[in-house]
């Protein structure tokens, strides 16, 4: 009885969460604090942990496919495997911008250097005229 | 035939001018491009004083790959033939620049190092973590694009049009000497060493300490084993 009240309640807090977790962040996309790009797998993720938390035959299943006796543990492993996933996708992300961000100092920069010659040939010329 | 010396300079107040100088004495006819990385002190305003430098000023600080790269976006952009990449603290020694660019002016390779070990002279002395890192280097280099380089730190070097044209779109952004040597040869580009004279720092600190060091080989060659696994980027050409 105790037992099944432990797995209950642990089955409660994952399905609560994982709901609170979905409505966040449809909530920051809708108030553009997330791009979508950048939502798809922690939607997936939250999703995924949903159906996992509902159906125990689901979390069962897996558990067993996976040899985890105590398949709680196996939900939580899976968490676990999402946020690295999602770790390793904002380094990537990180990568592609401190290139793009590159980019722009070195065009920017260069582009002020040419900027400041072209306006004192200019401003010489127009001495010369004077 | 238009020559661009590319000098990538960090808090470099001391002695910016005096490599101006020396650069323009050494022939006039080269261009002289100072690449401020976002400095602290004063070069910026150093070097602009001098009259004798193009001075970009980058808006903030991207470390030395980014800021050689710049110059050969410059480089690119006007139409230079040949780039230089010259340390801006003093070390490298500009009457050697003649015998760097000849090469690369009777076309027989695309890029040319000035090297502190092609032969042995007394002029400098290295560390020991440096020496050993230099030993792997070579053999890597050896190994991976079969090319003898033997000093792959150095940050003195000439490349042609093609080159400029190559770096300027694809060159590794935080330790990128030894990275671009792999890079250029595993796209078919034809580089050689040539010895060349160096003189101990002037100014500042070297950046070689132990802890330093063995975090920048471990960077360094895990870039260098990723860039010989990559694809090549530029087509056509036999490696």
């Amino acid at each position: 009885m105790i037992d099944l009240f432990l797995n209950f309640r642990f089955q409660f807090i994952s399905v609560f969460g994982s709901i609170f977790a979905i409505l966040f962040v449809v909530e920051l996309i809708r108030r553009r604090k997330i791009k979508e790009e950048y939502s798809l797998l922690w939607l997936f993720l939250g999703f995924s942990f949903l159906a996992m938390s509902l159906s125990q035959t689901l979390i069962n299943k897996l558990a067993d496919m996976i040899g985890i006796a105590y398949s709680p543990a196996a939900l939580l492993l899976f968490l676990i495997l999402g946020c690295f996933a999602i770790l390793i996708h904002y380094s990537a992300v990180i990568t592609k911008i401190t290139i793009k961000n590159k980019d722009l100092v070195q065009e920017l920069s260069i582009l002020k250097y040419e900027f400041e010659e072209f306006k004192t040939k200019l401003e010489a010329k127009e001495k010369g005229e004077e | 035939m238009k020559i661009l010396v590319i000098v990538p300079a960090f808090n470099e107040q001391d002695c910016i001018d005096q490599v101006i100088l020396d650069l323009k004495k050494t022939n006039s006819d080269w261009d002289v491009l100072i690449v401020n990385d976002g400095s602290k002190d004063n070069t910026s305003q150093v070097a602009k004083s001098t009259n004798k430098a193009k001075v970009i000023d980058l808006v903030s600080n991207l470390g030395i790959g980014g800021a050689v790269q710049t110059g050969f976006k410059y480089a690119e952009r006007n139409g230079y033939d040949i780039a230089l990449q010259f340390d801006g603290d003093g070390q490298h020694i500009s009457a050697e620049i003649p015998k760097l660019i000849a090469p690369i002016i009777s076309k027989e390779v695309d890029m040319v190092i000035g090297s502190r070990f092609a032969i042995t002279h007394s002029g400098w002395k290295s560390s020991v973590p440096r020496r050993m890192g230099i030993f792997v280097f070579t053999i890597l280099n050896r190994l991976l694009i079969r090319q003898r380089i033997t000093d792959s730190t150095s940050g003195f070097r000439a490349y042609n049009k093609e080159t400029i044209k190559f770096l300027s779109a694809h060159y590794p952004m935080d330790y990128p000497e030894p990275e671009a040597i792999i890079l250029l040869g595993k796209n078919g580009f034809k580089m050689k060493e040539i010895s060349a004279d160096m003189k101990a720092r002037e100014t500042g600190t070297s950046s070689i300490n132990y802890r330093r060091a063995i975090y920048y080989m471990i960077k360094v060659v895990l870039a260098i084993l990723m860039t010989s696994i990559r694809p090549k980027i530029r087509k056509g050409v036999k490696k």
